[in-house]
């Protein structure tokens, strides 16, 4: 679904918002793929900085809490020797009436570079890159760092790095995404990359209450049954239960969605001798994976984070190199 | 001025390159090629040199000081130093010293990885025109074009070099 008008794009058809990664070209995204392999070797040296982003303030806005994410943000900033301003709004200006856009415009006025938003309402980073748009100010970049059950383009990024990383190719896998695909942002961002980049096989494994009913149409295959759906499976991807699930009727508890839906190591080899098990953090041992597939020789869950660092990196110095 | 007529043969501008080396690099002394070309031209100046050279590679896209005005380049490398740079004696290799630029920019990144005893310069082609007081230890050949044309050092499949003028603007200046 590749829009003629991207918002994330500008008029040369280069990136100057991450804010999803539906509709990205898939040159694009591997670009961003590419650069982030020399950034995961600046986190290997004596100083880990690059002069790049040198003299910018990046602000992290984070209207709903995070740590993980945060700290890797704040952390890609720092490497780039930006300087980093972090700001939770849930406890400051929203709290006392302010709006989205006048919090922008005030930090715009303490000559802001880029913005790093997190938002329980979906569409929030969109919302703030169109004003910035509008008002002439286009220089300044957004990327989305999770808004609602949109997107998390971030996150799919560093997902595609650490499958190619192992993998090195898309052509020919199937990659099987376990759980909570309904209010998974991780999820909707995976399977837009995993397309766009022509892997032919995505699989969605979870209970009919915690499935979103138009993945068929985002070209993912469904399963109910753990057992065929994580069969032959080259990587695996274990979304985290988020606890307020369990009150609604959605579930009937973490006991009932371990037996059937956790990963275990019996479960795990049915996928191929070489899968790769992955999970977006922060874990729930016991209720989407056993800890011992967790700290298992399939495991990549903590490469990824190292690689989700270099990856933001990658996406950083990009934006800030395009007017 | 014609275009390639003027360029000198890559070849024999290496070996002349590699012969004013001989005596005068270090027994010890690291070779660390800039991307593209200077990664080729440290590759082969390794088995030129008498000694045992390790050879590292740099990327100096994360120290360029045109970011600001033309981005981040599009195909970035990954520097690889496999050995200490604190107390090393450097050759840095480019294949062609102009504004003195990218230079400026190696040295820069070869300090974020440790203190060097010393650093030289080993350039295949000097062709003037510094906008940086830097100048090369060793030079192969020093060769005049007009300031609109780009020097760009190609290898073949089979790693045969050879040297060609392209118009400026099409890659960055070095």
């Amino acid at each position: 679904m590749r829009r003629v008008n991207n918002p994330q794009l500008n008029e040369r058809g280069e990136l100057t918002h991450l804010l999803t990664l539906e509709g990205l070209p898939a040159e694009v995204i591997r670009r961003i793929l590419d650069t982030a392999i020399p950034f995961v070797s600046i986190a290997e040296r004596d100083v880990k900085k690059v002069p790049l982003l040198r003299g910018k303030a990046v602000f992290n806005l984070f209207f709903e809490s995070s740590t993980r994410t945060r700290t890797t943000f704040e952390i890609a900033a720092k490497r780039l020797s930006a300087d980093v301003i972090n700001l939770n709004i849930g406890v400051s200006s929203t709290s006392k009436g302010e709006t989205l856009l006048d919090t922008i415009d005030n930090l715009v006025a303490m000559n802001a570079d880029m913005f790093v938003v997190r938002h329980a309402q979906s569409g929030a980073p969109h919302l703030i890159a169109q004003h910035l748009s509008r008002t002439g100010r286009r220089h300044i970049h957004v990327i989305n760092a999770g808004d609602g059950r949109h997107a998390h383009p971030t996150q799919g990024l560093l997902d595609l790095f650490t499958i190619r990383h192992y993998k090195k190719d898309f052509r020919g896998l199937t990659v099987a995404i376990v759980g909570d695909l309904l209010h998974s942002r991780v999820a909707r961002s995976l399977i837009h990359g995993l397309t766009t980049l022509g892997t032919p096989e995505v699989r969605a494994i979870g209970p009919q209450t915690l499935l979103p009913t138009a993945l068929e149409s985002l070209g993912v295959r469904v399963f109910h049954d753990m057992a065929s759906g994580v069969r032959d499976a080259d990587v695996v991807v274990m979304l985290r239960l988020q606890s307020e699930r369990m009150k609604g009727s959605l579930l009937p508890s973490a006991g009932e969605f371990f037996k059937h839906y956790g990963l275990t190591a019996e479960k795990l080899a049915l996928a191929k001798p070489d899968a790769i098990v992955m999970h977006p953090g922060p874990m729930n041992r016991g209720v989407e994976i056993d800890s011992a597939v967790a700290d298992g020789e399939h495991s990549v869950i903590l490469p990824q984070v190292t690689f989700g660092i270099a990856v933001r990196m990658a996406v950083m110095s990009i934006l800030a190199g395009t007017s | 001025m014609a275009p390639t007529s003027g360029l000198p043969d890559a070849e024999a501008t290496l070996a002349a390159l590699a012969e004013r080396m001989r005596s005068a690099v270090a027994i010890d002394a690291k070779l660390v090629g800039i991307f593209s070309g200077g990664a080729w031209l440290a590759d082969r100046l390794a088995q030129l040199l008498p000694g045992d050279h390790p050879i590292g590679y740099i990327d100096v896209s994360f120290y360029r000081d045109d970011y600001a005005t033309k981005g981040l380049r599009a195909k970035v490398e990954t520097t690889a130093l496999p050995f200490d740079i604190v107390g090393a004696r450097v050759v840095l290799v480019d294949d062609v010293l102009y504004t003195g630029r990218s230079v400026r920019a190696a040295i820069n990144e070869l300090f974020d990885y440790g203190r060097p005893e010393s650093i030289e310069l080993a350039v295949l082609i000097d062709r003037g025109g510094r906008e940086l007081p830097i100048e090369a230890t060793y030079v192969g050949a020093r060769v005049a074009v007009a300031r609109d044309l780009s020097i760009v050092l190609n290898r073949h499949p089979d790693a045969r070099l050879e040297l060609t003028v392209e118009a400026a603007g099409s890659a960055p200046r070095e």
